[in-house]
């Protein structure tokens, strides 16, 4: 009982912290393609975003200015984002995978020139990462049965960018569904034309929907690299950032959903890494990882392909505003 | 604004572009804490410098040249296919599945042109599939074909670890095939290098999707109905069904970097052998300007980073191979996406010229 | 009107003048809108009114001229100095965000501080007192998409009024409007007027215009022609000053006798993307030897009827014969090997492909015969050039270079080689859309001898055309086009000004 507990506990607690970089870059592509620019390229600004922070963390021993760092140059590869996809009217998806593969070769570039330790950085002690948030009272929660167990562990004892992320869930939906700002920002991703007409400039506002897409994007990246990990390694981010682009498009472009299937794919991975190498009883044959891990593409294909439900993207996504003759 | 004539569209702008990017990665390398004439000297030298170092290079390139093809016929359709790792992937499953199958009883003859047909049908497949969904359900190609590479990856690490691994082995890894494409050593070629007759391969399919799609209706049709919609319906081209085929031709295409991989140098069916081709291949789409000739041309660049990348990484080990990453990620992002920032002041620097 | 002498007018333009390149949109034009008034601004295509609109509510700048608004001189350089003064316009293409509420629809620019909630309170408010004022009920929590288009043309206005407009300008409303959708519109816009609003409405329908304007402005050829006040004068004669004095036409010889029957075209009815009905129920014959010309203000169904008989679209009822047989559904290319073939009206999208050389343009729709053929398959450069050349030379194309790009080509020139490509092959039937749009004058004429000659040679010609001149200078039979269906058929030798004028602008005759 206290073993199947504890395991409960662990996979719950888990799927938090899986889910919380997932969170921030699907809100981060949200806010851009709200706005009406598609952004494929979550993968390489979180990538940026968790070279910066452990970095400066390794080099300042302060997490927070890491995580500036982060913010920032997750910040300037979105800002070179908006400047090919807004002022000059690129192709949107060239411009992010030139992103994702450009930050794939820089990070990795310069943490081996200057760590020189084969493209990490230097393990960071915890004084350099976000610490675990107790929650307030644990002692006496604690003893609680059951429930104690679960509040103390799955509620508090997460680090801030967990809290953090689950907090802007609500803070995104009042944004863009109470807001003056939220109301013309999501009219520029279904109409442009009509933004243009009652006298707003749609460029500004685009722009701002892909800033606030580098600093979420920023965040994730210290997340995973000074909260869930202690360094940098080459490509960490694994490919989260396009499992984020699949939960964005699941989870229909609203942060609710979109929160709900960060947390769905946070719990498949945290079954699977737990049942790797269990054999399933009966069938004999070793638990299919790999199918759990890919279950978010497929579910996305799914989707895409119109056979269950429909995927309505912001309508004025992809395309660059041209102000018709 | 006066477009630019040809020449200045075709040569002088990419290579505008490439110098760009390069001059920003010397940056990079000077933030890194050397050299860049130093960098570039043992780039040249890496490549070009030796026998050996240009087999290396042509290797490589061969790789480029089947991920160029792919990404540019799929451009000619007006489609942006991002898929070529996972239909490498698949293509080189068809691949060793047949090998594996077959190796012990067919003759070697026979054996290596149905395996390359079982890795452009597993290729083709993997391209087919997003290009219907784009077709006949609406189904943005970027989205798909990105979420089809993952699956890929995951598919083939599931029947590598679990299925096809050699028994008693760790790696996940196949056995050893039987058979294997001759490496051009073999036939005169100096040095030691893995650069095997799939390259003679690469350069017939150059030929062959240049033919296809310039010299038949076929090609006439799908580069309409690329360039121009509309114009695909004022003249009666299927478009759905040009997408679905071009998809499948450029899947097939891409699977022939399992052929140079696998049939011409591991032997074995083994994970992450693509390394990263099939996003190359999108910048030497883009440097070539998606013509098969362009593609030849910016398939040969970026062999030579790649083989001079690892060749500067061994003399500058402050510079690792991932530099040459950066190049790629700043030629796609100029060529493709910052593209108007050179045209415009390029147009009017010519025209002042007149 | 009252009060209409003692104040200012609500909008005074003087000498408004816009070029686009070669082209004079506007040229010196003086209207005047006074408050309290329906102000209709009515032309052919092409005579300028857009522009000026344009220019009225701030897309584009004028090149010269003034404007004042009540008495007071204004500048106008974007569309959010035409909102500050009270000049709004209810597009002719929706200006809406489909997925948003009314509500929401009608804050986007006027939202009346950063959170929404107390703005969304207000809205509500002005929305009731607004509806209530002019009669315009919408529900104001309806997701737009899921309203009917006389409903979306309401929240445009309402938005409008929303924004405090003052000067409410509506650019052909009534396009996608049933009969009584229209005639609800028109109440609305008495109620504005009433209240003191200026109303200016373009429109090319003489009905519009003479059941609701109190002044209408005659504008043609980018010049203002006339004023006038509505209840004094006729549609007949507004009819006349929108077309002006044609010369008369030239004389022709005229076939023997009528040809056999070509093409039989019956109740045939063509479908919008949103289901509105574009061609209603058109039927007529084409003979050989003969050129039939559609006349009428674009945007009447002339495309559709032109892209259904082409085969890019498939019609929802109707039937197409060529010949007596009939021909199966949509399928240009099946259109072309029969003998029907198509000079589209808008050549740089559908036509030609920019980026081609002249030599493959020149193959365009049919570049799957086997004449460009030589072994195995592959089409033969030389003979794609070496047809190219002929083309070039037969039909006067310059520069004649078949390697050069399309888009390189003047206007003319890609026109003549898009009629010689579709010439080539000798079709029976050619169907030709605005030949001359953008031709200088040697083209046009270039283009008019070859279109003659096709009738001398006992073909026929389906010329669709908002060029009244063309039309009179080539046809032998003129039907006008107005609203989807056919307002009537006459003969060139009866073809006056008058009746014309009178069918384009949907009065019978």
């Amino acid at each position: 009982m206290e073993a199947g507990l504890d395991l409960v506990v662990s996979i719950l607690a888990a799927t938090l912290r899986v889910a919380t970089p997932l969170i921030l870059a699907a809100l981060a592509g949200l806010f851009a393609e709200r706005a009406g620019v598609v952004d494929v390229g979550l993968e390489g600004k979180m990538l940026a975003g968790a070279f910066a922070a452990a970095a400066t963390a390794a080099v300042t021993g302060s997490v927070w200015m890491g995580l500036g760092a982060a913010i920032l140059a997750s910040g300037a590869l979105a800002l070179i984002h908006a400047l090919a996809c807004v002022t000059l009217r690129g192709s949107q998806v060239v411009s992010g995978m030139a992103i994702n593969v450009l930050a794939s070769g820089l990070t990795a570039t310069l943490a081996i020139a200057w760590f020189r330790m084969g493209g990490q950085t230097p393990p960071l002690p915890q004084s350099a990462r976000f610490p675990p948030l107790p929650l307030p009272g644990a002692e006496t929660i604690g003893q609680i049965p059951v429930l104690g167990r679960l509040l103390v562990s799955v509620v508090g004892g997460h680090t801030a960018p967990v809290y953090l992320a689950l907090a802007l869930v609500p803070l995104a939906s009042f944004l863009l569904w109470r807001t003056r700002f939220g109301l013309r920002l999501r009219a520029c991703g279904e109409n442009p034309g009509a933004v243009d007409a009652a006298g707003i400039s749609v460029a500004r506002l685009r722009y701002a929907g892909v800033m606030i897409a580098g600093l979420l994007c920023g965040v994730a990246g210290a997340a995973i690299a000074t909260a869930q990990g202690a360094g940098f390694g080459t490509d960490m981010t694994a490919g989260r950032g396009f499992i984020a682009l699949a939960a964005l498009i699941l989870g229909a472009w609203k942060p609710w959903p979109v929160l709900a299937t960060c947390l769905a794919f946070g719990l498949l991975d945290a079954i699977a890494i737990r049942m790797q190498g269990v054999l399933i009883p009966g069938l004999g044959v070793a638990f299919p990882v790999q199918a759990v891990q890919a279950l978010p593409y497929v579910l996305t294909v799914i989707l895409l392909a119109g056979f269950v439900g429909r995927a309505v993207a912001p309508r004025a996504a992809g395309v660059p505003y041209v102000k018709e003759r | 604004m006066k477009p630019l004539p040809a020449w200045a569209d075709l040569l002088l702008l990419p290579l505008l572009n490439l110098a760009l990017a390069l001059c920003v990665s010397a940056l990079v390398v000077l933030a890194a804490g050397q050299s860049p004439v130093g960098a570039m000297r043992a780039l040249l030298v890496g490549s070009f410098g030796s026998w050996d170092s240009v087999g290396y290079t042509l290797f490589y390139a061969t790789d480029m040249i089947f991920a160029g093809l792919a990404v540019a016929i799929a451009f000619q359709c007006g489609l942006f296919n991002i898929g070529v790792e996972g239909q490498a992937a698949i293509g080189g499953l068809g691949l060793a599945l047949v090998c594996l199958g077959l190796d012990a009883a067919l003759p070697v003859a026979l054996l290596l042109p149905l395996a390359i047909l079982g890795g452009a049908a597993g290729g083709a497949l993997w391209g087919a599939v997003p290009g219907w969904l784009q077709a006949r359900r609406g189904s943005h190609i970027v989205i798909t074909t990105i979420m089809f590479n993952f699956i890929a990856a995951s598919l083939l690490v599931y029947l590598l670890v679990n299925v096809l691994i050699e028994p008693g082995q760790m790696a996940p890894e196949t056995r050893r095939f039987a058979a294997a494409l001759p490496q051009l050593t073999a036939f005169g070629f100096p040095g030691h290098s893995p650069v095997n007759l799939a390259l003679i391969l690469a350069l017939l399919a150059a030929l062959g999707v240049w033919l296809l799609i310039w010299r038949t209706p076929w090609g006439y049709g799908l580069r309409v109905a690329g360039a121009n919609p509309e114009a695909a319906r004022y003249a009666g081209i299927d478009h759905g069904r040009r997408i679905i085929l071009a998809m499948a031709i450029s899947g097939a295409l891409g699977a022939g970097i399992a052929v140079n991989e696998l049939l011409g140098t591991h032997q074995k069916l083994l994970l992450n052998f693509t390394g990263g081709a099939g996003f190359t291949g999108i910048a030497v789409a883009l440097m070539g300007r998606n013509h098969p000739a362009g593609v030849l041309a910016a398939a040969l660049l970026f062999g030579a980073l790649a083989q001079g990348g690892a060749e500067l990484s061994f003399e500058m080990p402050e510079v690792p191979r991932d530099l040459v990453l950066v190049v790629q990620g700043l030629v796609i992002l100029f060529t493709g996406a910052l593209g108007g920032l050179l045209r415009a002041p390029l147009a009017r620097l010519l025209a002042m010229g007149r | 009107m009252p009060g209409a002498i003692a104040s200012p007018p609500a909008v005074a333009c003087r000498g408004i003048t816009k070029r686009f390149g070669h082209v004079l949109a506007n040229d010196a034009v003086d209207l005047t809108v006074h408050r309290g008034s329906i102000h209709g601004v009515i032309g052919e295509n092409g005579a300028g009114k857009s522009t000026l609109m344009a220019i009225l509510h701030g897309f584009y700048p004028m090149d010269a001229g003034s404007i004042e608004v009540d008495g007071r001189p204004a500048t106008i350089r974007d569309s959010a100095d035409a909102i500050a003064l009270g000049i709004e316009m209810v597009h002719q293409h929706f200006m809406l965000v489909e997925p948003f509420t009314v509500l929401e629809n009608v804050m986007l620019g006027a939202e009346g501080g950063a959170l929404l909630a107390p703005g969304r309170a207000a809205a509500r408010e002005s929305l009731a007192r607004l509806s209530a004022e002019y009669g315009l009920s919408v529900d104001p929590d309806t997701v737009v998409a899921d309203l009917g288009v006389g409903d979306k043309q309401r929240v445009e206005i309402l938005k409008a009024l929303h924004h405090g407009a003052e000067i409410l300008i509506l650019d052909e409303p009534t396009g996608v409007l049933t009969p009584q959708e229209a005639d609800d519109l028109f109440r609305v816009l008495r109620s504005l007027r009433d209240q003191g609003k200026a109303v200016v409405l373009i429109t090319h329908k003489l009905r519009e215009v003479m059941a609701v304007t109190d002044r209408v402005s005659v504008m043609r050829g980018g010049k203002m022609v006339a004023h006038r006040d509505t209840a004094e004068t006729s549609a007949e004669e507004l009819s006349l000053l929108m077309i002006g004095r044609r010369p008369a036409a030239a004389e022709r010889p005229l076939p023997a006798t009528p040809g056999a029957e070509l093409l039989r075209v019956s109740d045939l009815t063509v479908q919008d993307g949103a289901g509105v009905e574009r061609l209603r129920g058109v039927s007529f014959t084409l003979h050989a030897g003969e050129i039939l010309g559609i006349a009428g203000v674009a945007g009447n169904g002339q495309t559709e009827l032109l892209e259904a008989l082409a085969g890019m679209r498939t019609p929802s009822s109707g039937r197409i014969a060529l010949r007596g047989a009939a021909l199966p559904a949509g399928d240009a290319a099946a259109r072309r090997a029969a003998g029907i073939a198509h000079v589209p009206e808008d050549r740089l999208r559908h036509g030609l492909v920019a980026d081609f050389a002249a030599e493959d343009t020149a193959i365009l729709g049919y570049h799957e015969d086997p004449i460009w053929r030589r072994a195995l398959g592959l089409m033969s450069r030389s003979k794609v050039g070496a047809h190219a050349a002929r083309l070039m030379a037969g039909h006067d194309v310059r520069p004649a270079l078949p390697r050069l790009r399309s888009a390189l080509f003047s206007g003319g020139n890609q026109q003549k080689l898009i009629l010689g490509r579709e010439m080539d092959r000798t079709p029976d039937v050619l169907l030709v859309g605005q030949p001359t749009r953008g031709v200088d004058i040697g083209g046009i004429e270039s283009i008019h001898r070859r279109l003659r000659g096709w009738r001398e040679a006992g073909r026929g010609v389906l010329l669709v055309s908002v060029e009244l001149d063309e039309i009179l200078a080539l046809a032998d039979r003129i039907l006008v086009m107005f609203d989807g269906r056919i307002m009537g058929e006459l003969p060139a030798g009866a073809a006056d000004e008058r009746r014309l004028g009178m069918m384009m602008a949907g009065a019978s005759a």
